[in-house]
């Protein structure tokens, strides 16, 4: 029993930290949000869990990587004796770029790969999906540059933090701090003129010995002052660039939501949804809907791989695209499979849970998590959150 | 003489061993209305999957204005000018009522995608054309008032009128109508045949229908196509059809 309840003996709850804790859960989630989308897209025209589009992504991180490479940003770039700069359109010809590269390769393996299994069994289809899938894992290790590979930090030209606080600390103790403080930098200033840096305590005369002394009682005092504030006080610090990352996702959304609301190309989808035959013999060409699905995903996917990769600093290798992958899709059905408003919530609740998990200081379990959540949902949610459940009117 | 608008040639098609639809032929003149029943198992609804490409004919051709449909996949053959409705509703039951007659008019979009999301002039307008004709046909089939409606939520009567509504938005010659009555009541039935004619001759549609209530059949077409097991037992006008001896031991079995 101690065995198996040893990973709860860590358990820290500590609620200063809860809401920095959501922020970076909510920030990361909507990148699940955006690759979930994929899979729940493809699954909705085609009944098909597309496992290559974890390997979308995994080649969107490398079309942005090879961009910002491009542009002069490589490891020796930067120690060049002019240093390329980065602003809003450095990252925008990142973003455009690793969407096209994803648009392209979705589409071409709905081309090549899907579409000749397309009237075979079900099965036939999802054993493509993973041959696919491994195909351009170990494909990339073949061609791909071998070792693991970051995004220069210096790509991201928003690294600076805004800070918001929640709570202030009580304004005596913030005064007590700072009093204290004051305190040990004179101490630290009578030191430094009685003794040059550096003094062995033997060459010391005795009023230098009692600052010294004083001065270390003063550093513990400030130091404790210091830990007391930061527990009053309750605030979240967000990278610039992580809101951009956030508020770009949002934009995505919006606009994929004005495109299957809104357009002819949206309601064919919805209605290839629903029907796939009875929209063909409403003459909708299901190839195209298709075409167009595998393209608007991979492009999403594209979107998150960048963002992912130069915003969150995630390291890429051919096999980034498998926990990733994996945990979007865990995000898709635990929205409810097929429905694109689930696929948000999932992404986001996912992202949530997952630094909830950190929170509370099981962070080894984090990818576990994932897993669990998704059995207990479904056991009571059959559909997802959002999905419709499974009966059927007899 | 002129080509017909729709023509059987002795189309065929088997499953395994069994032909479900054998060597039918039959001609459709522009601007007919035109039945085909037959008791059931009598392979109306195949020849209809003939006609709309879902299924390939085992031999025998299928001429559509001349030219052989056969094979041809299902959203081609409704872009030549062939649509239908359906035996059991397939609506698509969470789109509106409008947006289900605007997918009919997919086939007629000239824009792409990406002009319709850069908002272009030129797809806004497409929209807005193809929303005004979805609502001039939901006048027709008496639908306008319920547009924003899920399909889902309307009365079946209803959602059978709709399903020839979103038929018609692919503006074809040649209309299918699977049951268009089944289930309907007397008065339902009543306002059915109304739109029916109306369709032929406001808007200029052959129409080819199946259909099991005789009186609603006898009294709305003008020829008669007769089915049993698959093979075609009579054809003519419908007082040649009701007293055909072959078709009145087709539905009411040898004792007669």
């Amino acid at each position: 029993m101690d065995v198996l309840l040893s990973p709860l003996a860590g358990l820290q709850m500590d609620f200063g930290a809860l809401p920095q804790q959501l922020v970076n859960g909510i920030l990361i989630g909507s990148i699940y949000a955006l690759i979930a989308l994929g899979y729940t897209m493809v699954y909705g025209v085609l009944r098909l869990i597309n496992f290559a589009h974890g390997e979308v992504f995994m080649i969107g991180c490398y079309a942005a990587l090879f961009t910002s490479w491009a542009m002069g940003f490589t490891a020796t770039g930067m120690q060049a004796a002019k240093p390329p700069t980065s602003n809003i359109v450095t990252l925008l010809i990142m973003l455009f770029v690793s969407m096209a590269v994803c648009s392209l390769v979705g589409v071409t393996i709905e081309r090549f790969a899907y579409r000749p299994m397309r009237n075979q069994s079900r099965i036939a289809s999802l054993i493509t999906a993973i041959g696919v899938s491994l195909l351009l894992q170990f494909g990339g290790q073949l061609f791909l540059p071998p070792l693991q590979q970051n995004i220069q930090a210096e790509v991201n030209p928003f690294r600076d933090t805004i800070s918001l606080t929640l709570r202030q600390a009580p304004a005596s103790l913030k005064q007590e701090f700072k009093t204290a403080s004051l305190a040990q930098k004179a101490a630290e200033e009578r030191l430094a003129e009685l003794a040059p840096p550096g003094a062995l305590t033997s060459e010391l005369s005795p009023e230098a010995l009692e600052v010294r002394e004083r001065l270390s009682e003063l550093t513990i005092k400030s130091n404790s002052l210091r830990a007391q504030v930061n527990d009053a006080s309750v605030f979240v610090v967000i990278q610039k660039g992580k809101l951009i990352m956030f508020a770009a996702a949002l934009v995505l959304m919006i606009i994929l939501r004005h495109i299957v609301l809104k357009t002819a190309t949206g309601r064919a989808m919805r209605a290839v949804n629903h029907d796939f035959q009875s929209a063909s013999l409403m003459g909708v060409n299901v190839n195209r809907v298709i075409t167009y699905t595998f393209m608007i995903g991979s492009a999403l996917a594209g979107a998150g791989a960048m963002m992912n990769s130069t915003f969150e600093g995630t390291a890429i290798t051919p096999f980034a695209g498998v926990a990733l992958g994996v945990k979007a899709f865990v995000a898709a059905v635990l929205g409810g499979i097929g429905n694109i408003p689930g696929a948000v919530l999932g992404g986001i609740l996912m992202g949530v849970a997952e630094s909830l998990v950190v929170w509370v200081g099981l962070s080894g379990y984090k990818d576990a998590i994932a897993f669990v959540i998704l059995i207990v949902i479904l056991l009571f949610r059959p559909g997802g959150l959002l999905g419709s459940s499974a009966v059927e009117k007899v | 003489m002129t080509t017909p608008l729709l023509s059987l040639d002795e189309a065929t098609i088997k499953f395994g061993g069994l032909t479900a639809v054998n060597k039918v032929s039959f001609d459709i003149e522009r601007g007919d209305l035109f039945g085909l029943i037959g008791p059931n198992g009598a392979g109306k609804t195949t020849c209809f999957n003939l006609i709309t490409g879902v299924y390939k004919p085992t031999s025998g051709k299928i001429l559509f204005k001349g030219s052989e449909i056969g094979g041809t996949p299902p959203n081609r053959i409704a872009e030549k000018g062939i649509c239908r409705t359906f035996q059991n509703i397939r609506l698509f039951p969470s789109l509106s009522v409008v947006e289900n007659v605007m997918v009919g008019a997919f086939l007629r979009h000239k824009t792409n995608i990406f002009s319709a999301f850069l908002y272009l002039p030129g797809a806004i307008r497409e929209t807005e054309q193809f929303r005004a004709q979805a609502m001039a046909l939901l006048e027709v089939v008496d639908l306008a008032d319920v547009a924003l409606a899920r399909a889902a939520d309307l009365p079946y009567g209803k959602q059978r009128r709709l399903e020839i509504a979103r038929a018609m938005a692919t503006q074809p010659d040649l209309l299918l109508l699977d049951e268009p009555a089944a289930g309907m009541n007397p008065q339902e039935k009543e306002e059915l045949h109304l739109v029916v004619r109306r369709i032929r001759d406001e808007f200029q549609k052959t129409v080819l229908l199946i259909e099991h209530d005789m009186r609603f059949v006898m009294g709305l077409c003008e020829k008669i196509v007769v089915l049993d097991h698959g093979e075609e037992i009579a054809a003519g006008p419908p007082e040649a059809i009701r007293n055909d001896p072959k078709v009145i031991e087709a539905y009411l079995g040898e004792a007669v």
